[in-house]
């Protein structure tokens, strides 16, 4: 039996922990990936790391509202990466506290991540410093609160009285 | 063919008498032109209803616009969210009276299985609606009964007005 895809991630993981010195809090195997949990302050420093070492995709940003889980801080943000060349994907996981919910932006590393960041600071609420244009990108703009954040009532529609010109969108894009 | 001499006239021309309302009433019900306001997969069964085997051409309404000014149906058939809210105000304001609306499927109709923050529960909280098809999606038969059901309204109601 061949290696599984996350166990041929460790060599790299080993990598990272040694440029870039206490940035992975924890490494973890799940449905055939590999998670890493990543110090907060190293974030921007292990997803360049990891650009510059053929991670040239970045699939998705998602973020995990812990409220009713439990564990250390209330959001997760976590950042999908994939790399073309060697077939490899990687999860990285970074808690942020509720009082300081924000991220550096990792828009000028991956295009892709403008409307990534956008999405998880109109369900959550995650500020990402340096971004262009954080806008909300699916709720309209009178809309209060965020979303999926496990404190919003799921089933409270909010009225939207106007449409928006998108020629602003388009120019910041 | 044609009419050729008198002799022609006078065997075939006839005149029908009937009110100028009825008459009017008699071409809005015959020349529906819809406006497909199509947001979802209702949208995609309602191409169904312009081929060949449903053929919506047999009631007048093959003419389908996709300008609200050349209109005077409108089908929202699909999911309308919060956010589209305003625009399918906008587009129905800029249809010309006479107007009529069909809300098609469950989304239209009352949110759907869609009852959460972004989804509005029926399009009647925006606009008016004339007939509601249920169904997830309706078959093409009940839009044209519900088309059927638009032209027996115009028979009830005074021509040009609602």
């Amino acid at each position: 039996m061949s290696k599984t895809e996350a166990e041929k991630l460790t060599p790299l993981v080993e990598k990272i922990k040694g440029s870039i010195e206490g940035a992975v809090i924890e490494m973890d195997t799940s449905l055939g990936d590999m998670a890493l949990t990543i110090e907060r302050e190293k974030i921007r420093a292990v997803l360049a790391f990891l650009k510059e070492k053929g991670f040239n995709l970045l699939l998705d940003i998602g973020c995990v509202d812990r409220l009713n889980l439990g564990g250390k801080e209330r959001f997760e943000v976590v950042y999908i990466l994939y790399s073309i060349s060697s077939d490899q994907r990687l999860r990285l996981k970074v808690l942020v506290p509720e009082s300081d919910l924000a991220l550096p932006t990792a828009t000028d590393l991956w295009k892709a991540a403008n409307w990534a960041e956008r999405e998880a600071f109109d369900m959550f609420g995650v500020q990402f410093t340096g971004h262009p244009h954080l806008k909300r990108i699916l709720c309209h703009h009178e809309f209060g609160g965020h979303a999926l954040r496990k404190d919003y009532p799921i089933m409270k529609g909010q009225w939207c009285s106007d449409t928006q010109d998108m020629r602003e969108d388009l120019e910041k894009e | 063919m044609g009419i050729e001499g008198k002799e022609t006239l006078k065997n075939e021309a006839g005149i029908v008498t009937t009110r100028l309302e009825e008459l009017i009433k008699w071409g809005h019900k015959y020349s529906l032109w819809p406006l497909p306001f199509g947001t979802a997969c209702c949208a995609i069964e309602f191409m169904a209803l312009a081929s060949s085997v449903f053929d919506i051409a047999r009631f007048g309404s093959e003419f389908i616009r996709f300008s609200p000014r050349q209109s005077d149906l409108m089908i929202v058939a699909g999911t309308i969210n919060y956010k589209m809210g305003p625009v399918l105000k906008r587009i129905y304001d800029q249809m010309c009276e006479p107007k009529w609306v069909i809300s098609m499927g469950a989304c239209a109709c009352s949110g759907g299985f869609y009852d959460n923050y972004a989804t509005i529960q029926g399009i009647s909280q925006v606009i008016p609606v004339d007939v509601f098809i249920p169904g997830c999606p309706p078959r093409p038969e009940a839009i044209l009964a519900a088309i059927m059901k638009i032209q027996q309204q115009i028979d009830r109601e005074r021509a040009g007005r609602k």
